[in-house]
C-alpha cells in the first residue's frame, strides 16, 4: 500500500488521470491519506520542514513485524524487483523457520546457507561471490 | 475495509490508540507528547512490530478506512512517497 500526505480525493484523481495510463486498471492497492503526517512520524519518514513523507519503504511480515526498510530522499525512485527479491528471501527464511538463510544477491533457486557450528569460517567452501 | 462516507472534512490517518483531532486546550499537552513521540520514533527498527494505524484511503474506485492490523497474516509493503502528481 502507498502513503502520502495527499488526500484520498487527490489519490483518486491521480489514479484516474495519470497512473491508470501507466498501469492497466489503475493502482491495485490502497492509496492512503496521511494529511497530518501522523503515519510518517510513526515510521520516522515525515519531513516536518517540507511537510511531506519521504520515500520510505517497509516490508512487514504476516506477524506485523518490520523485516526490511529503505529510505530515500525524494529525487531518486525505488527499484521494485529488489523489493520483490527481498520479500521472496524473507519468505524462504520464514518457511524454513530460519534453518536456511539467503546470502548476498540470493534469488529463488539459488544456493542458501545453513548456519551452524560447522559453517563457521567455511562459508568460502560452499559459497562465493560468483554464486550471486 | 468498510467503505467510508464522504464529507467536506478532510480526515487524516492516525496511529492506533491516538486521536487525530487536536483541540486548542490539548495542544500544549500535545506538544509535550510529541517530545515523547520523537523518542518513540527511535523504536522503528527491523525485527520490531510495525506501528499499527488507521487511515482513509482510495482503493479500486472506493474510499475506505484502512487498518494495518487487518492485514495480519499477509506480507505488506508499505511505501511512503512525497506527493501525488510529482515526477518520480
Amino acid at each position: 500500500m502507498a502513503v502520502s500526505v495527499d488526500s484520498q480525493f487527490v489519490h483518486k484523481m491521480w489514479d484516474e488521470n495519470e497512473l491508470s495510463k501507466m498501469v492497466e486498471g489503475g493502482i491495485p492497492f490502497p492509496m492512503i491519506a496521511d494529511a497530518a503526517g501522523h503515519l510518517g512520524q510513526a515510521y520516522g519518514v515525515y519531513d516536518a520542514e517540507a511537510g511531506v513523507d519521504v520515500r520510505g519503504r517497509f516490508i512487514i511480515d504476516p506477524d506485523g513485524v518490520i523485516q526490511a526498510m529503505e529510505v530515500l530522499t525524494p529525487p531518486v525512485g525505488r527499484r521494485v524487483d529488489e523489493t520483490i527479491r527481498q520479500i521472496q528471501a524473507f519468505q524462504h527464511v520464514r518457511e524454513t523457520d530460519g534453518a536456511e538463510v539467503t546470502p548476498s544477491g540470493w534469488e529463488p533457486g539459488k544456493k542458501v546457507l545453513k548456519p551452524g557450528p560447522d559453517l563457521v569460517g567455511r562459508v568460502w567452501e560452499v559459497w562465493s561471490p560468483a554464486d550471486e | 475495509m468498510a467503505e467510508s462516507s464522504i464529507g467536506c472534512a478532510r480526515p487524516t490517518g492516525s496511529v492506533v490508540g491516538e486521536s487525530p483531532e487536536v483541540s486548542e486546550e490539548a495542544s500544549v499537552e500535545r506538544a509535550e507528547q510529541s517530545a515523547g513521540k520523537e523518542r518513540a520514533m527511535g523504536t522503528i527498527m527491523v525485527g520490531r512490530k510495525a506501528p499499527d494505524f488507521t487511515a482513509p484511503a482510495y482503493h479500486a474506485g472506493e474510499f475506505k478506512q484502512v487498518k494495518l492490523s487487518d492485514y495480519l497474516g499477509s506480507w505488506v509493503v508499505l511505501c511512503f512517497y512525497p506527493g501525488d502528481f510529482t515526477f518520480v
